[in-house]
């Protein structure tokens, strides 16, 4: 079987699948009811996103066929569009279809960003690239975000603590797009172009995809260079996105960290002598990731926000500037197709943190 | 007195200060205490009287901005003040175990009950294996009345009296010689607190532990302790075993904390001491129970009373009180 965008999306959620059957057929009681309902609850998620996105959709005046097409237009060419799209059908109709589409996987076709291409096409192309700027950010984030804050609660009214504060507080006010123009600026021109500041590769660096998570696809090659010139234009782009939401989990993690190491268990821990390092990022660490969970459920809908503004100002090729592309050239379908993918990413997502929760913590059961 | 007379813990002059912004303030003030190995020695006193802040202490669990600022504690020849960090990490669990007041949060809520014993266990002897460490835990806690099952649990899972089974077990785990228990039966309710406290007598006698019992409950005291320190404003006032104290009190102190001990036989009103314990950032002078005191003559308000000892046939007795100076100068 080759190796694919598609593969890679069934092959982890056949993994997700045998890893949740066998927790469900081993847990306890309580943790199986917990997953169970939960994995549940996706389904009306899911569905009031996507359900969302159609009304909003349809809030637009006039239709997306009107709204794109040129004032003057062959009217008999307008209603031909608006038959093959279907909004000349009741807006009931229009529903069921929207849902029964968006079940088999058909997301209509693209009308002018690139005309007549399945907009599912479209997506597997963009979304991996999208995924290669979101999933770092979200583990540099989460990794130096929860040891800075850590750090800082460890040495509360420190002087790390004050800067790790200051940093938070800093990187959080900063626009994303200003962000990522002073980092261009500064690697690009005052360091001669350091790192480079654009795309997802060099021109002359050539490879076959096959799966579009460029760094997989070099992989596969065996095209070192070509990997190596893909991690350097990763660098800057994960970066701008990751600081821009860093502030948020080091405020986050210090102020928690804080209120659970003078909670009676942190002190208890310490009075049977066990090592502080383990008290702190063990014990303590473990108990604030409570909220930090609930934190990256929320933000990955922020952060996606976050890669529209990050992929335009690096002109990277994913779902954030296919969404710019789709709103500048009126193409609804695409902006429909695109918006329904990231309600699709959030809901999975929440029911991703969810379980995770029920793992962290033995209290969060239904 | 069934205990023999061997020192275990020593503290000699230890002085706590917390800085605050209003001024430096002396929660323990200049306190010398020996713990006898195998008493139960009961420390009690009113809120804030600095009783926990000891126990603390003894650990060296004082946080910012409390700090000891001078004193020797003295346990196995060595003075724990000027122990390394690792050392005195050592002593923590390993000599000294503490139980605290709140069973329900004293436990880590996202860890496994036996996690924590077998965590506890390796912390001190890491050459012991988890299997081991697991044995030993399923040992103590069937001993402390607690099913094996129980041990996978949560703490949320389990009662409020199981869970200050879990702490005791916890300090047992390690052989701690002397446990400090703050407070620890006042989060549980009567009848649990009368099985609790039976449990800590029989395991005392098992293990030849010596327990000091912070308390604000005077009936645990009675019912439980060898002797009894009464502290006041971060001072003891009066130290005797506890026949004594319960049934001679010497310090006006200690007999106005009795007197208010409500008693089912009482048909007066129920005694309550005149005025409110001292702000210890700007303590009275002299003795600082002087403005509440209803003996109080000059010196008192001058000087801080020595501790005075009292001649008794059997037990023993002090006092840190003027009115009995004279009474030591005749014998």
């Amino acid at each position: 079987m080759e190796l694919t965008f598609g593969t890679i999306c069934l092959g982890s959620l056949f993994f997700l699948a045998i890893f949740l059957a066998y927790v469900i057929a081993t847990g306890s009681a309580s943790l199986r009811t917990y997953l169970i309902t939960r994995l549940f609850l996706t389904i009306p998620t899911v569905w009031i996103l996507v359900t969302l996105v159609f009304i909003i959709m349809r809030l637009i005046p006039g239709d997306p066929i009107t709204a794109t097409i040129k004032p003057g237009e062959n009217p008999e060419r307008i209603a031909e569009l608006q038959a093959r799209v279907g909004v000349d059908k009741p807006i009931h109709e229009q529903y069921i279809n929207y849902i029964g589409d968006i079940l088999t996987g058909d997301f209509g076709r693209s009308i002018t960003v690139e005309p007549d291409r399945p907009v599912i096409d479209i997506i597997a192309r963009r979304l991996p690239a999208t995924l290669e700027l979101v999933v770092p950010a979200i583990l540099i984030m989460l990794i130096f975000g929860v040891a800075s804050g850590a750090f800082a609660a460890k040495h509360h009214k420190g002087i790390a603590d004050y800067s790790f504060r200051i940093a938070g507080i800093v990187f959080y006010s900063i626009p994303i797009f200003w962000m990522g123009l002073m980092l261009q600026l500064f690697f690009g021109v005052v360091l001669n172009g350091l790192l480079p500041t654009a795309k997802r590769k060099s021109g002359y660096i050539q490879f076959d995809t096959h799966t579009d998570f460029f760094l997989i696809d070099t992989l596969i090659e065996g095209n070192f260079d070509a990997f190596l010139n893909v991690v350097s234009h990763m660098i800057l782009p994960t970066i701008t996105l990751s600081l821009a939401l860093i502030g948020v989990f080091i405020r986050l993690t210090r102020s928690n960290m804080i209120e659970i190491l003078q909670e009676d268990f942190v002190t208890a821990a310490h009075a049977r002598g066990i090592p502080e390092n383990r008290v702190v990022y063990r014990h303590a660490l473990r108990n604030s990731f409570i909220p930090i969970m609930t934190l990256i459920g929320l933000q990955i809908a922020v952060l996606l926000g976050g890669a529209v503004l990050t992929e335009t100002t690096f002109s990277w090729p994913g779902m954030g500037l296919l969404l710019r592309d789709g709103i500048a050239n009126r193409d609804y379908i695409v902006v429909q197709g695109g918006v329904t993918v990231f309600a699709l990413i959030v809901g999975i997502t929440s029911t991703i943190t969810d379980i995770i929760y029920a793992f962290i913590d033995p209290r969060i059961r239904y | 007195m069934t205990t023999s007379r061997e020192t275990i813990l020593s503290i000699r002059n230890l002085t706590v200060t917390y800085k605050t912004r209003m001024g430096n303030l002396n929660a323990v003030d200049n306190l010398s205490l020996d713990l006898y190995k195998g008493e139960v020695l009961g420390l009690v006193g009113e809120s804030g009287c600095g009783k926990s802040t000891l126990g603390k202490a003894i650990m060296r669990m004082i946080l910012p901005p409390g700090q000891i600022t001078s004193g020797e504690i003295w346990m196995d020849g060595r003075d724990l003040m000027k122990l390394n960090k690792k050392e005195m990490r050592d002593v923590r669990g390993n000599r000294i175990g503490m139980i605290f007041q709140d069973p329900m949060t004293s436990l880590n809520p996202v860890q496994r009950i036996d996690k924590h014993i077998i965590e506890a266990i390796q912390a001190h002897e890491p050459h012991v294996s988890k299997e081991e460490a697991n044995q030993r835990a399923i040992e103590l806690v069937e001993r402390l009345g607690i099913g094996r099952k129980r041990l996978l649990d949560y703490p949320h899972q389990l009662s409020g009296g199981m869970r200050q089974r879990v702490m005791i077990a916890l300090a047992l785990a390690l052989k701690a010689q002397v446990i400090i228990a703050d407070e620890a039966t006042t989060a549980l309710d009567a009848i649990v607190e009368a099985k609790f406290l039976d449990l800590l007598r029989e395991l005392k006698e098992e293990f030849g532990l010596t327990i000091l019992m912070i308390t604000h409950n005077i009936g645990i005291v009675a019912e439980l302790a060898d002797r009894v320190a009464v502290m006041y404003a971060g001072r003891i006032a009066e130290l005797a075993d506890v026949d004594t104290l319960f049934h001679a009190p010497k310090h006006p102190y200690t007999q106005g904390l009795l007197a208010s001990v409500p008693n089912i036989n009482m048909d007066s009103e129920l005694y309550c001491m005149d005025g409110t314990p001292p702000n210890l950032i700007s303590p009275p002078s002299g003795c600082r129970f002087h403005p509440r005191c209803p003996h109080v003559m000059d010196i008192c308000r001058e000087q801080h009373p020595p501790f005075i000892p009292q001649a008794l046939d059997n037990g023993e007795q002090e006092v840190a009180c003027w009115l009995y100076e004279s009474a030591t100068e005749q014998t």
